[in-house]
This record gives structure tokens, sequence and C-alpha cells, in this order.
């Protein structure tokens, strides 16, 4: 970055936690995110917003990080797939919707699973008990070149699956 | 690939906005930006400045003014998705809406942004077209008010003067009881239509059609409407051969072509399409729902 780049200061929180940084105008937010902070869970696949991989949580909903500025971003709440460990771990650390994705073999390269899973997460918020329909409408906004979508299908089921006998 | 340098700015105000559209060097305006960023990403723009308009709150929201269904020109794909309002009054660009891109471009896509990039196969100019919307365009000291069918110039290019910014989309909504359909075929769910059609269609108490709208997009360089299946079908009772001539009528309009989708194609799909609306629309009407389906619609023939 050379030294005349314009730059604009923001204070954003990820997963909780609060930042302030000066960032470079032109950098998108899956950048900042990467480069600026070290959470490389979000992955950036195609950068004009097709893939899916690059998928976080603004403010609650859900947004392409390589489509969005970082500057955009100040004063707004993000979530990343590093959050999802966070709430219910189980025996291995996964959140409930990784645990379900590895039971079911829903990755096999795992690039693009960050940004399913935050997808999801939003699906699963508005709606606890989605069926086979409505996933596979949210999984449309992803590219996957591994499982052929099955498998992600089945991991989403199981996790709703799980969740609804818990209560 | 990344966007190329361009210094960013974040107006509160529309003035704000405004001034600097008017007096920085390259500006350029940023709405949602899920065409705007691709194009900067791909550096196929390169904006000296660019004016980001999400903050600008009094560019956004829906409401009703007199007869018509307002929107500000930042309201979010996600909103109008949501909205009971448009349900009720816009039955189709509610029905178009779920085309538009994915749930999580939805998110951030604005109605504005979309008339705005103007590209001829995107459902929100193609709705604005078969409802002869009417965009209001601010610059500073100066508002006009334009008919979609004026501000769609050409390929992707709107009836924009340098300074200006659109800053509300203006619907009438057809009355209670009219009959809509949207269809559009695209290989990937999601991705932008090779061809979309817009019907709307009001009957008389004998059953004919007493006001009709026939709206193509990804045909030509803008959506346009189809006036000749539009009067082929005004007056009829829309029968089968009523809604075949229509449809013919559609796969006769002159189509772009390119090395995947020749111009035929289009045509053919562009007829296919109609054949398939019209019915649709022609089975929510009210009065012909409430007719029963004993005329000879094309649905039960």
């Amino acid at each position: 970055m050379s030294s005349e780049e314009p730059v604009h200061t923001i204070a954003v929180t990820i997963n909780g936690k609060a930042y302030e940084r000066a960032v470079a105008d032109r950098k998108n937010l899956a950048d900042f995110l990467r480069q600026d902070l070290q959470l490389t869970g979000t992955h950036v696949g195609c950068e004009h917003g097709v893939c899916g991989a690059c998928t976080v949580l603004v403010d609650g909903v859900s947004a392409r990080g390589c489509l969005m500025l970082a500057a955009q971003a100040d004063g707004c709440t993000i979530e990343t797939v590093e959050s999802l460990a966070g709430d219910a771990p189980g025996p291995s650390g996964l959140g409930p919707l990784q645990q379900a994705f590895r039971d079911r073999h829903a990755l096999q390269c795992g690039f693009c699973t960050p940004g399913i899973l935050m997808s999801l997460t939003e699906l699963l918020r508005d709606d606890p008990s989605p069926d086979e329909e409505a996933v596979r409408v949210v999984l449309s906004g992803h590219l996957c070149r591994c499982t052929g979508y099955q498998n992600i299908v089945a991991a989403a089921l199981q996790a709703v699956s799980k969740a609804c006998g818990a209560r | 690939m990344k966007a190329p340098p361009f210094r960013y700015h974040a107006p509160r105000t529309l003035d704000e906005a405004l001034s600097l559209a008017a007096t920085l060097p390259g500006p350029r305006l940023l709405a949602g930006g899920q065409s705007l960023m691709p194009m900067l990403n791909f550096r196929l723009v390169g904006p000296e400045n660019l004016i980001d308009l999400n903050r600008v709150a009094a560019l956004s929201g829906i409401r009703e003014e007199g007869e018509d269904v307002v929107f500000g020109a930042m309201t979010r794909q996600r909103e109008i998705e949501y909205s009971p309002l448009v349900k009720a009054r816009l039955p189709l660009l509610a029905e178009a809406i779920q085309w538009v891109g994915h749930r999580q471009t939805r998110n951030r896509g604005t109605i504005g942004g979309s008339l705005c990039h103007l590209d001829p196969s995107a459902e929100q100019p193609t709705v604005a077209m078969a409802m002869d919307a009417s965009l209001v365009i601010v610059s500073p000291g100066r508002r006009r008010e334009l008919a979609m069918r004026t501000f769609a110039v050409d390929l992707m290019t709107p009836a924009l003067e340098d300074g200006e910014i659109l800053t509300e989309v203006r619907f009438r909504p057809w009355p209670p009881g009219h009959g809509w359909a949207f269809l559009e075929f695209a290989r990937r769910h999601g991705d932008y239509a090779i061809v979309a059609v817009a019907v709307l269609l009001e009957l008389d108490a004998s059953g004919r059609a007493s006001r009709v709208s026939i709206t193509l997009g990804g045909v030509a360089s803008t959506p346009v409407r189809v006036p000749d299946a539009e009067t082929r079908l005004l007056g009829s009772r829309v029968g089968a051969d009523d809604i075949s001539a229509a449809a013919a009528c559609c796969g006769r309009v002159e189509a772009l072509g390119d090395p995947q989708v020749p111009a035929w194609y289009r045509q053919r799909l562009a007829s296919t399409l109609a054949a398939r609306a019209i019915p649709i629309a022609l089975s929510r009407n009210a009065a012909h729902a409430a007719a029963g389906s004993t005329s000879d619609s094309g649905l039960t023939s």
C-alpha cells in the first residue's frame, strides 16, 4: 500500500470484540478481516459476489465480504465463522452446525464452508426448523465444487433436527 | 482482482451527497454495491471518488403517498421482499423480487441501484417498465421526474446527467383484483435471466381484457413493452387463441444475440414464457376467478 493511499479509521465489533483500525478506502471487508485482523476463517474466492465463500453476517444479515468496503462497515457488528465454535462447543470444540457438517461429510476441501456456515446460521436464526427447500434456496447463493451439495443439505437438516430434539 | 484506488466518501444527507457529486472529479455513486463492487474488483470502472449513499437515511424506505407506493432509491431488495405493503399492492414486484440474485445479495442490493445499473435482463427495471414507474431525479437546485421508458435510454445507460442522483421510484398500483405474473428463465437460479416476462391484466365485468401490460426483459438492450401483444389481448376474452397470438408477438421482438444465446433463442424463449405467463395472470384476476374456470382460457384448454 502506497503512503498516499487514502484511508478511513473505522470502529467495528467483530465476533463480540471491538476493533479500531485505519483501513485503505478501497479495501473490501473480506480482505480487511483476513489481512488486517488475521481472521482467516473467511475465505475469498471469486471476488465478484458469485461464489459465496466470503459471506459474513453484517448486523445480523448475510452479505458478501468482497462486495462491501471495510470503510462501509464502520459502526457495524460483524460475525464470521470464527464465532461459531464459541457458543456451544461439542466434544471437538465445534459448534452444532459445524459438528453436523463433520458428521455428514458436508465438506471436502472446505474452501466454501465458512460462507455456507454463515448463511445457514442466518437461516436458522430466522427459522429454526426450515424445510429442505428453504435450505436449498439459501445454498443457491454458494458454490461448492466438491460435495455436490447433497451432504451439505443433509448436515443442515441434521443440525435442525438436533436443535429441535434438544428443545 | 482488487479494486483500483479511489477516495471514499460517506455523506449523511442528500444535500451533502449532491454537493459531493457535483464538485468532486470522477465521481461514482455507490448504492448496494452488488453490481458496482464487482465492476470495481474487475477494474471495469475506476472512479476517482466513490460516494457511498448507504448512510443517507432519507433515501431509504417504502411509503404510500396518495395513490402511489414510493420507494426510496436505497430501499434494499430484502425490505421489498418482506414488505406486506408491496405484497398487497404491487404483487408483480413482490413476485419478481424473489428472482433477484440470492438472499445474500438481496440483503444489500437496492432498487435504485438496479435501475441505475440498468442491466437489460434485471428484474426490477423490467417491473418498472411494466408498471410505468416514475423516477425522481435530483441535482443541486433541480428536481425532475422521468417515466421509466424515458429513463432507460439504452444498454446499461440511464438518462442521468452528471451530478444527478435518483432519489425515489414511484409505482402506481393497478386496482385490487388485477392479474399478474412474472416468469424468467436462467441456467441457474439467481443468475441474470436470459429472458424475463412480466404480465399485468385487468378484465372488465364481461370478462374482456380492459388493460394489459406485457414486458420483456433480457431480449433487447433495455426492458421493452410489447405493444402488439398488448393490443392483441385488449378487448378479448383472453382465450387460448388470443394467448398464442400475443405470445407470437413477443417472439417477434428484435432480440440481442451473443455467442451463448443467439437472438432466435431469446425470441423463442420470449414467446414460450409469455404463453405461460399470460394464463397465470389471467387465473389470478379476481374477475376471472369469480367467474370460475368456465371460460376458454389458456389454462383450461
